[in-house]
């Protein structure tokens, strides 16, 4: 093996301008004359805007420009629009409000974009910003989600009436009804999917500059997807033209998928570069992150299991009410519904499934992608109603899952929900995970607990997911406006070093280390010797960024084939160099060799001999440099098996996790260490979204959890040391071998997390967040019906 | 932020006198409450008197059977304190567990008490102990000092410059945090001072008090056995989406029988 190749824990090359403070990030970046941007936000949740009078902060020291929604509708901006259409039953597309980047006439949320106050320094802007008067005439608010579409509730926007953006019906209505009339039993359970402020460590910010002399507009974004942005602002936005748009997405300090949207703050900051004609920076602030970053899951539903005598699954219904907010975020429509019911299938053979889902409006931020978007929520109701059907069924959760997993042989196996999963070897999971956490020594450290007061809970959770969303006739089938391809460019130069364009993008997951260890095996050029470069529309072709754990599965492979043809191309050059025939050229270790001779030759004499073609073979082009695009066959579906274990102390309430074993199948691994990171980082976004993280309005759409100060994140003293191990399986569909792992944790775990203190306290269910009161008060109610 | 001054002050009279000629002033001891709320606009002060530069103000000692703690001394020193250790290490860990890092290194117990934030954990130890607190103008008995959410007996111009404690025979304090903020749910105080416990209780209330109901159930004794029958006023408990009223009213008693255990 290649010592920095594939399967190597190469340390993160990226690191060392990280570690140093030497990352640059959007608000890094400071230019000449630069203005500061400060948005005007609505303090309400719902109001009709009867005036805005800007007068005041325009006479404020250092103003600048105050500009609105009729500055933006008078030049033609936006509005802001979502890419995926989703079907409603009624045969129609579902209702999309307008949603202008600053309002016109109406606010939504609290935190709605109203006007934007730009002045010589931040903290003018943020003076003048107080004195923009807004005459609201304030509506009753619209923010629980069970009862937004209730008959009665207040119209949020006209083109969706009962708030209802679409109902969406998916699967065998009448097969699941039938078997469900012929079960031996039915088990069925309500659940919460709670809603979670994303929090990337790095607020999102916005630099954009004008430059008259070229007619362009240079935007630096905290984005996860610059030429996705740039083709949004350019073809839908009426920004600029994509040739006069630069799109930058520097150093991003995490995303989550937060950063993949285009937001209202993005469009008027490159609006108005170019209206003042100086360059606005816009850098939000905490308080803004928490009102107007898109939230993520917010579900509520009704999951219920049909089995026979045997608790084989017969058929599953579902029904969910989502939360899309006040308005559709970029790529909101598809995450409860696509994303979400086309995973409901889990990791078993359960022949016939059929889900409603209604997606509703409310006055709340908008909701969007969260890592794993829609495979969380669909993972956590499948894994909360399995547990409810082991105990309605008087089985082990162990066992009720191996009774109905998807057979090892059945692979590639058609789920009754549109995806073909590509391998997967679930018991394999199951059985590594079940003696990684000593499964069968569980009771007797519940024995022991018990004598210190503790009432001690294990949980499984076997989850299969879909990552690398592909291919991309499939997504437009389904009403996508884009393709999901990635594009890679490797560049040999004249001295032999490697510069690899990747169109997938890094906010902090480590690519810049595992894309150069592809292709240093590949093409065996010294990892140092090789950089690679993302973020920037003017440095690297048209790419489609990174979200849903798709950078390395899709992304990857466009730079391996890329490498493919600078290898091909390579023997070309050595066989004329060689003086052999190109059939008799082999490539390894990066030397091209002419077969059993000892002559050989480097791939950087080769790239040297390319830009240097004295002695070069006819009709081949100058020049080492390759381009390739992958679209895949088909998603790529990792899976795995985790199993947490929790104390809980029923006289506070406080659940502890002291045991956490994660087993995952990511197919296979090139940077273990980072996939370890990643596995990490996911299961404590898990952990806090079981335990901790509950985003919380109050009736009049005041956001309570603005604030660390209420809103609480994992740290490490929430979280055990984590045993982990994978079970790998080879995908067929994957030319790398490889499936995705950023988001795994944090789908895995969260119903691992609740059926560990479900069984803990005895209890059929209890919500997320598991908050003290929450698990104290189950407690409570638990040794009550004991007693 | 908005515009203030700033005005660094090298004795307590000094910054009483700049208090007194400021408009709308505030003292400033570490900031760490102070501070944020200006950054969120929600405090706009006229002047700023800064006191990190009273020298007066530090230090820790122990003199007739009392520890007395400068009102500038941060959280940190309190806690790394081997004189605190000794003498009331139950105040020394309660510094300890304050905040973050950063807010040990400049948060001082001066800072906290004069703030009276309701959730914060000097104030049950202050109680609990019986504390005196020392100001630039007078002596003022721990159960006095404390009057109301953000409130206390100290005059607008007037400045804490120690706290003295009497040396308890045990103390223990349990806190119940917020799983967020890290500031307690509930905190309760428990000390056994000259033959007498008594029980401090900050975070359950608008106000950090005695708990007089939980002082008769333990009788001067340091035996928790009477706790769980004791009725609390769940109508005065403070209620939010961390936890309800009654939540808090059932949390005050197990962290009192906790810190009753721990003083054993």
């Amino acid at each position: 093996m290649n010592e920095n190749g594939i399967g190597a824990s190469v340390r993160r090359k990226e690191d060392q301008r990280f570690l140093i403070g030497k990352g640059n990030y959007t608000d890094d970046i400071n230019v000449a004359g630069q203005t500061h941007a400060v948005f005007v936000r609505s303090p309400h949740a719902h109001a009709e805007i009867k005036g805005i009078d800007c007068s005041g902060a325009l006479a404020a020291p250092g103003v600048v420009a105050v500009l609105t929604g009729d500055d933006l509708a008078a030049d033609g901006i936006g509005p802001l629009i979502c890419g995926v259409t989703v079907t409603s039953d009624d045969g129609e597309p579902h209702r999309a409000p307008a949603h202008p980047a600053l309002a016109q006439g109406k606010v939504n949320y609290v935190g709605d974009h109203v006007a934007i106050v730009i002045a010589e320094t931040r903290a003018q802007a943020r003076d003048a910003a107080e004195l923009v008067d807004v005459d609201y005439n304030v509506l009753p608010a619209v923010i629980d989600t069970g009862s937004a579409a209730d008959s009665g509730q207040q119209q949020i926007h006209e083109v969706a009436p009962d708030n209802v953006c679409y109902n969406w019906p998916f699967g065998d209505k009448d097969g699941v009804e039938a078997a469900f009339a012929g079960a031996h039993k039915v088990s069925k359970l309500d659940l919460v999917n709670n809603r979670m402020v994303t929090n990337p460590m790095e607020p999102r910010a916005a630099l954009g500059e004008y430059n008259p002399g070229t007619d362009e507009i240079t935007l630096h974004l905290t984005t996860q997807n610059p030429h996705v942005h740039r083709l949004v602002l350019s073809a839908f936005n009426q920004l600029a033209p994509e040739h006069k748009l630069r799109v930058v997405g520097p150093d991003v300090g995490g995303g989550f998928g937060a950063k993949i949207f285009v937001y209202a703050e993005e469009l008027v900051v490159g609006w108005a570069c170019r209206k003042i004609k100086r360059p606005v920076k816009w850098n939000g602030d905490r308080t803004e992150a928490f009102l107007a970053d898109a939230h993520g899951r917010d579900h509520v539903s009704t999951a219920e299991m049909a089995m026979d005598e045997n608790g084989k699954f017969l058929a599953m219904r579902v029904q969910t009410q989502a939360n899309l907010g006040a308005y559709l975020s970029t790529f909101s429509t598809m995450v409860p519904s696509y994303l979400y019911a086309f995973l409901l299938a889990g990791q078993y053979s359960t022949p016939l499934i059929y889900s409603e889902v209604k997606a509703v409006f409310t006055n709340t931020a908008p909701v969007d992608a969260c890592r794993g978007a829609g495979r969380p929520e669909a993972t956590y109701l499948v894994e909360r109603l399995v547990d409810i059907c082991a105990a309605d069924m008087g089985l082990d959760p162990a066992e009720i899952r191996r009774r109905n997993f998807i057979p090892v042989d059945a692979f590639p196996y058609q789920t009754p929900v549109v995806q073909c999963y590509d391998s997967g070897d679930y018991p394999a999971a199951l059985d590594k995970a079940m003696e990684l956490a000593d499964y069968s020594g569980f009771s007797a450290r519940a024995e022991e607990a018990k004598s210190r007061g503790k009432l001690r809970g294990i949980g499984l959770s076997s989850y299969v997911e879909a990552c690398g969303i592909a291919p991309s006739a499939a997504v437009g089938q389904l009403g996508a406006g884009v393709g999901l391809w990635e594009s890679a460019q490797v560049r040999f130069n004249p001295t032999g070093n490697v510069q690899v364009f990747t169109g997938t993008h890094s906010h902090g997951q480590g690519h810049e280390t595992t894309f150069a260890q592809l292709v240093c095996d590949q093409l065996g050029v010294p990892i140092e010797n090789i950089e690679v470069i993302h973020g920037d529309t003017a440095k690297t072709q048209f790419g489609m960024g990174t979200y849903g754990s798709r950078s390395l599965a899709v992304g990857g492979v466009a730079i391996a084939r890329a490498c493919d043809k600078l290898i091909a191309k390579g023997k070309k050059i050595a066989a004329h160099a060689l003086e052999a025939a190109e059939g008799d050229i082999e490539f390894a270790d990066g030397n091209f060799s002419v077969a059993g001779t000892d002559k050989a030759m480097n791939i950087a004499e080769v790239a040297f001999t390319a830009y240097v073609p004295h002695s070069y073979p006819e009709g081949v082009e100058p020049g080492f440099d390759e381009n390739a695009f992958f679209d895949p066959t088909n998603f790529s579906f990792p899976a795995g098996t985790h199993i947490c274990e929790v104390e809980v102390d029923p006289d506070t309430g406080v659940v502890e996790v002291v045991k956490y074993s994660a087993v995952d199948d990511f197919g296979r691994l090139i940077n273990p260490m980072i996939v370890e990171g990643q596995v990490h980082g996911g299961i404590a976004h898990g952990v806090g979204q079981a335990l901790l993280e509950g985003c919380s309005y109050d009736s009049e759409g005041q956001l309570i959890t603005a604030s660390y100060m209420d809103y609480a994140m994992p740290r490490a003293d929430n979280l055990p040391s984590f045993d982990i191990d994978y079970a790998p399986t080879n995908p067929p569909d994957n030319p790398l071998g490889v499936k995705g792992c950023g988001e795994a944790g944090a789908i895995g775990a969260p119903p691992a997390v609740i059926n560990a203190i479900s069984n803990a306290l005895g209890v059929r269910h209890i919500d997320m967040p598991a908050t003290p009161e929450t698990v104290w008060r189950a407690a409570q109610q638990a040794a009550a019906v004991s007693a | 932020m908005y515009e203030f001054n700033y005005r660094k002050v090298d004795s307590v009279a000094a910054a009483v006198e700049a208090m007194q000629q400021a408009e709308d002033g505030k003292f400033v001891a570490g900031g760490q409450t102070m501070l944020p709320t200006m950054k969120h606009r929600l405090a706009s002060p006229s002047d700023l008197i800064d006191l990190g530069g009273v020298a007066e103000l530090t230090g820790i000692s122990v003199e007739n059977e009392n520890l007395i703690v400068g009102a500038m001394t941060t959280h940190a020193a309190v806690a790394a304190s081997a004189e605190v250790q000794q003498a009331i290490p139950a105040l020394a860990r309660l510094a300890g567990n304050i905040g973050d890092p950063a807010v040990r290194n400049r948060g001082t117990l001066g800072g906290s008490i004069a703030n009276h934030d309701p959730a914060a954990d000097y104030p049950a130890a202050v109680i609990a102990l019986g504390a005196t607190v020392q100001t630039s103008k007078r002596a003022i008995p721990a159960e006095e000092f404390f009057t109301g959410m953000f409130e206390t007996a100290l005059k607008d111009d007037e400045i804490v410059t120690s706290v003295s404690f009497p040396l308890p025979e045990a103390a223990a304090y349990m806190k119940f945090e917020n799983p967020a903020s890290r500031y307690a749910i509930v905190g309760v105080f428990v000390a056994k001072t000259g033959g007498e416990v008594r029980v401090g209780v900050t975070g359950a209330t608008a106000c950090a008090h005695r708990g007089f109901r939980l002082e008769a159930a333990l009788g001067g004794e340091l035996d928790a056995g009477g706790i769980d029958a004791v009725e609390l006023p769940v109508e005065q408990m403070n209620s939010d989406i961390h936890a309800s009223a009654e939540y808090r009213a059932h949390l005050v008693k197990v962290m009192t029988k906790r810190a009753v255990e721990a003083c054993q």
